[in-house]
């Protein structure tokens, strides 16, 4: 088997060092009656990688991969273009084979990575210091809002109806847990953020108010006077960002005055993967971050002098402080925080704030094209590169059939909020760098057809 | 205050004296220095090129940025140096050995990454028409199965993100299956005070209250005190096995059948399933819930740090309770996805939905992969050639290093020593910083807590006799050094990238971003 | 003033009915570089043997434990910039913080310098 190296004869040769006279001999202190005999019945046996190819491509051809036709979901995941250098980035074995830098000396690399990924994550989220990653932005977002209820000893959080149903709903699993109180929402399909509505809830129970910007519908709002309304009450905001890139061309959470900026880092480098793995991201003010989850990475100096980085503050995980932790989160996602690290470094500034552009004004376009099928009304005024359709019936079983059609027409929110009346209407489309005019034009002249 | 167990404390670095000629680069050969990207990068410069930007009016409602990133860019050559100087900072699998117990450090085949990066997996939405994604799907039921007859269990878990979400899975579907049936006011888990810290920190996430069961002289729980302590007030115990002093726990079915007598369920921790897969099915030894690391024993990489996958099997008792969303495969033979709004009548005891999306789908493709590759009876010969290798430097090396539990029988899959023996003011870490200079990442140090200086040793089964022998050389060599008192030990690494890093410093003065130094002039 | 040591290497300056309270200069040894203290706030109850502070070094985080009962009236803020202080002069101005005893006969169950002394040297 060509990843077991070991041949009989050094087994033998190995046994006889041992002093057993069979492999099975060291399994002893297995109970008889739980060993098995020989390999599991009904199971195939080893394959060539020729075999095995051929079985997991026969299940990649039954998908529709998003390059292939025209594609507009988003909704927490995006389409980029991701420069070809990233994947050859991760691949390096040093970094793909490589473990948790608990052994500084010999993992700089790594350190390394980490500390500019963390540096570039703050200043993109605008807050003073952020970690190494989370699993994904679901979950750093239930993290933030334990965070706020250490910090603030209230358990009330407030959460925002532009939030991402699927957050919400890992929040509320959470909080049977935490015992956080929460107060949800499902949204309104018009232009409204909330922003009002949020403030008159904020009282003085409240921990935290957290909202997703842009939100699920693709709106966007200025955060400043929330912000000034959870500090008024010692609450704190917590701001959601599931597509990174539009801070290329809008103000960032941290700039607002939010608390704790978390988010999801999947847009850059990372792919859409059909969900995962993606790279969490998590950002807060210096004076929380003790209290903040998950890995960190600080400088420091050896003993030549010399520069260097290693985990710190580590006595906030579960590995040091077990049940008094701040998490019981114990790996992050570096690969995936390489990925976008490196994707950033291509972009640079500059080449951020085009792509940025490059979507808004794209979407703005796809907006206005798709106004023009009749009985389509843009919900949106303002967004960055997603925007929410209200069709003059149900849109999903409009998004089943473009699908026939071959078109990946956005999600429904019929799919995300399924069985609500008001929202039944309403369709969500993304539009990136990797959308064509083409691909607008074939989504309106399917949905024209479709809707007439 | 308690003063902990473990043996390890902080030492500052002493300074070397580097004797070497200066370069005017600061680089050594193939050694290559290399600065930050915010260093040497500038937010004018982009390493990609973009379309035009199309014509239009923005609408982004007044917030536009006004302020800088501060994001530094270079182009693509200057990226790929600056990467791959770093990368080779790194000591990694593809290197060498990578002993650390408990962690499972064995080959990434590289046929993995390949089907991984085939545009129907790597370019799929996770929120397509279920229609569309079929064969990824496919893949999550084809895993689930292997999964499910390896273990011998009902059923699996698949979206826990890493070990201690599916740790923390397994938790909640217990107090879940309690709590239907009435019996929330079960408050206590026991664990064994070997186990790892992600064992109580979920236990105590979950709301319960951690108390510890004593490991017995022969580095296993002490299965009395354990039987003891059960009653009407205990609603589960986590048990890892083989254990984290690397023995399989030959009381299991004892243990997970009075634990059932008193109502309380059995939690597994599955990180070291590499040394009975294929050989022994947890399901056989009574429990209840087990979380297996997709990076740990089917080789999905590593990365520096993750990302992982913890899918957790479950018995037929917590299976009710699985959290959202999980595959079904229909009568049609088409799959579907049971989400919040298709568990209806069928699934209404899930405890809820972990993540957003599915789970870690490229994790997935790997870890099918290469249990497709290696089939049952490749399976079964992993585990059986991963205690081999750990046996054979387990007896090549007891009569160097003080090895507690090598008198009472085999080692599983990882060989545990201690620091009993070493020269006085000599510790396991010296051990390892020794061990880096022969070209070795060190063994799991420290941990468990229940052996004074543990090292922990797990060659996992991808390893050659040839390797092994040189590995259990270099290991010999610097414990001979150790227990002689040699001084050059106190000061190794002497050849990495960087030599012994202030932690301390690190810590007291946390430095966390890069900030733009003040310079000397400009702060006069 | 009278200096009483608890079994968990704390110590405590009994002044009226005032307590000051930190750990042992073995204890220091014992745990290498201190990094970080975190000390109760003014107002908080304390129950003996009961959770008061946690002092940190890179890897370990112990747990202090109250000697006496008693309400906090001060946390060291000199820890917050200087956690070496703990190193550097443990049983002076490396002090945690200072309380008012709820027991005073609590103190009974305590041990003296003398003692202390012994059961270190066992240790």
């Amino acid at each position: 088997m060509r990843y077991l190296p070991l041949t009989d004869t050094d087994r033998q040769a190995m046994l006889a060092t041992i002093g057993a006279a069979t492999i099975d001999d060291l399994f002893v202190d297995v109970p008889e009656a739980a060993r098995l005999s020989g390999p599991i019945a009904g199971l195939p046996m080893h394959a060539s990688e020729m075999a095995v190819e051929r079985h997991m491509s026969a299940l990649a051809a039954k998908n529709v991969a998003a390059g292939s036709v025209p594609f507009f979901l988003g909704c927490g995941a995006y389409k980029h273009h991701v420069p070809a250098s990233v994947d050859h980035i991760i691949q390096r074995g040093e970094f793909l084979t490589a473990y948790t830098p608990y052994q500084p000396e010999i993992a700089q690399g790594t350190l390394q990575v980490m500390f500019e990924f963390q540096t570039q994550v703050a200043r993109l989220l605008g807050t003073d210091v952020a970690n190494a990653s989370m699993y994904d932005g679901s979950t750093a977002c239930w993290e933030a809002i334990g965070m706020a209820r250490r910090i603030t000893k209230r358990a009330k959080a407030i959460l925002s109806p532009g939030l991402h149903p699927h957050y919400v709903s890992v929040a509320k699993t959470m909080a049977k847990y935490t015992g956080d109180a929460l107060d949800t929402a499902t949204p309104t399909l018009d232009d409204d953020f909330g922003i009002d509505a949020l403030i008159a809830k904020i009282d003085g129970e409240t921990s935290c108010v957290v909202v997703q910007y842009p939100d699920i519908l693709g709106r966007i709002a200025d955060l400043t006077a929330l912000a000034d309304a959870c500090h008024a009450n010692k609450a704190l905001l917590i701001a959601v960002v599931t597509e990174p890139v539009a801070l290329g061309a809008i103000r960032s959470p941290g700039e607002m005055d939010a608390d704790i900026v978390v988010g999801e880092g999947q847009s850059l480098g990372v792919g859409l993967q059909f969900g995962g793995p993606y790279v969490g991201l998590f950002g807060c003010k210096d004076k929380y971050v003790r209290q903040m989850p998950g890995r960190l990475c600080g400088e420091t100096v050896d003993a030549e002098g010399k520069r260097g980085f290693v985990l710190t503050l580590s006595t906030r995980e579960q590995h040091i402080r077990r049940e008094k932790a701040t998490s019981n989160i114990c790996t992050s996602s570096v690969l995936c925080a390489l990925a976008m690290s490196a994707h950033m470094t291509l972009l640079g500034e500059a080449g951020l704030r085009r792509l940025a552009e490059i979507n808004h004004l794209g979407a703005a376009a796809a907006a206005d094209r798709l106004a023009q099928v009749p009985g389509v009304e843009v919900v949106s005024n303002a967004f960055f590169n997603e925007f929410t359709l209200k069709l003059p019936r149900e849109a999903r079983p409009v998004v089943r059939a473009l699908a026939d059609r071959g078109i990946l027409a956005g999600v429904s929110l019929g799919r995300l909020y399924p069985g609500d009346g008001d929202l039944a209407n309403g369709l969500v489309i993304a539009v990136t760098e990797t959308t064509t005019q083409d691909d607008v034009e074939a989504l309106a002249r399917a949905l024209a057809e479709e809707l007439a | 205050m308690t003063i902990n167990a473990s043996g390890w404390r902080p030492e500052r670095p002493e300074t070397n004296a580097d004797t070497a000629p200066a370069t005017f680069t600061g680089n050594r050969a193939l050694m290559l220095d290399e600065p930050l990207i915010f260093e040497v990068g500038s937010t004018e410069t982009t390493g990609v090129d973009l379309a035009e930007v199309p014509a239009g009016t923005s609408r982004l409602g007044g917030l536009e940025r006004a302020r800088a990133i501060g994001l530094p860019g270079l182009s693509e050559p200057e990226t790929m140096r600056h990467y791959t100087r770093l990368s080779r900072q790194n000591y990694a699998i593809d290197l060498g050995l990578f002993p650390l117990g408990s962690c499972t450090m064995k080959h990434n085949p590289r046929l993995n990454e390949k089907m991984a990066r085939l545009p129907g997996f790597a370019d799929v939405h996770p929120l397509q028409p279920v229609d569309t994604v079929q064969g990824a799907f496919g893949v999550i039921h084809e895993l689930a199965e292997w999964l499910i007859t390896l273990t011998g269990m009902h059923s699996v878990a698949m979206s826990p993100k890493a070990g201690a979400h599916g740790e923390l899975c397994g938790i909640l579907a217990i107090k879940a299956a309690l709590d239907a049936k009435g019996e929330g006011a079960r408050k206590v888990i026991l664990v064994p005070e070997s186990a790892h810290g992600t064992n109580p920190a979920t236990a105590a996430f979950a709301g319960y209250a951690v108390e510890n069961i004593p490991a017995s002289d022969a580095g296993r729980i002490d299965t009395d005190a354990l039987l003891a302590r059960l009653g009407p007030d205990v609603a589960a115990v986590m048990i890892t096995n083989p254990n984290t002093c690397g023995l399989f726990e030959r009381d299991m079915k004892t243990i997970s059948d009075a634990v059932h007598a008193v109502g309380g369920f059995v939690y597994c921790d599955g990180a070291n399933f590499n040394a009975i897969v294929g050989k022994v099915r947890p399901g056989d030894l009574g429990i209840d819930a087990m979380h297996i690391n997709l990076h740990k024993t089917f080789s999905t990489p590593h990365g520096g740090g993750g990302p992982g996958s913890g899918p957790v099997v479950l018995s037929a008792a917590l299976s009710p309770f699985a959290p959202l969303p999980f595959v079904v495969k229909q009568s049609d033979g088409k799959f579907a996805l049971i989400e919040e709004e298709s568990a209806g009548d069928d699934h209404p005891h899930s405890f809820g939905r972990m993540v957003a999306f599915h789970g870690q789908m490229g994790m997935f493709t790997r870890a099918l992969t290469y249990i497709l590759s290696h089939g049952a009876d490749g399976l079964r010969q992993v585990a059986e050639d991963a205690v081999l290798n750990a046996n054979y430097i387990l007896r090549s090396l007891e009569g160097t290093l003080s090895a507690p539990f090598a008198a009472s029988g085999p080692c599983m899959h990882e060989a545990l020593f201690s620091d009993d023996g070493l020269a006085e003011g000599f510790s396991t870490l010296d051990v390892a910083k020794g061990l880096i200079d022969e070209g070795f990442h060190p063994m799991t140090v420290y941990f468990p807590l229940v052996v004074h200086g543990a090292m922990l040793v797990e060659p996992t089964e991808t390893e050659s006799k040839a390797g092994i022998d040189q590995f259990i050389g270099a290991l010999r060599s610097v414990a001979e050094r150790a227990k002689a008192g040699d001084a050059s030990l106190k000061t190794a690494p002497h050849f990495a990238p960087r030599s012994r890093l202030d932690e301390t410093q690190a810590a007291r003065k946390p430095v966390l971003v890069w900030r733009e130094p003040v310079l000397a002039a400009a702060a006069e | 003033m009278s200096r009483y040591f608890t079994q968990d290497h704390e110590w405590v300056d009994v002044e009226g009915d005032t307590g000051t309270v930190g750990i042992t200069e073995f204890a220091q040894g014992q745990l290498g570089d201190i990094v970080f203290v975190d000390v109760p706030e003014a107002g908080k109850t304390l129950s003996k043997g009961g959770d008061a502070a946690v002092v940190e070094s890179v890897k370990a985080a112990s747990d202090v434990y109250a000697p006496v009962s008693g309400t906090v009236t001060e946390g060291n803020a000199a820890l917050t910039d200087s956690p070496a202080l703990v190193n550097e002069d443990a049983e002076g101005q490396g002090w945690f913080f200072k309380l008012t005893l709820s027991d005073p006969s609590e103190l009974s169950g305590l041990m003296d310098e003398a003692a202390y002394a012994a059961f270190v040297a066992k240790q």
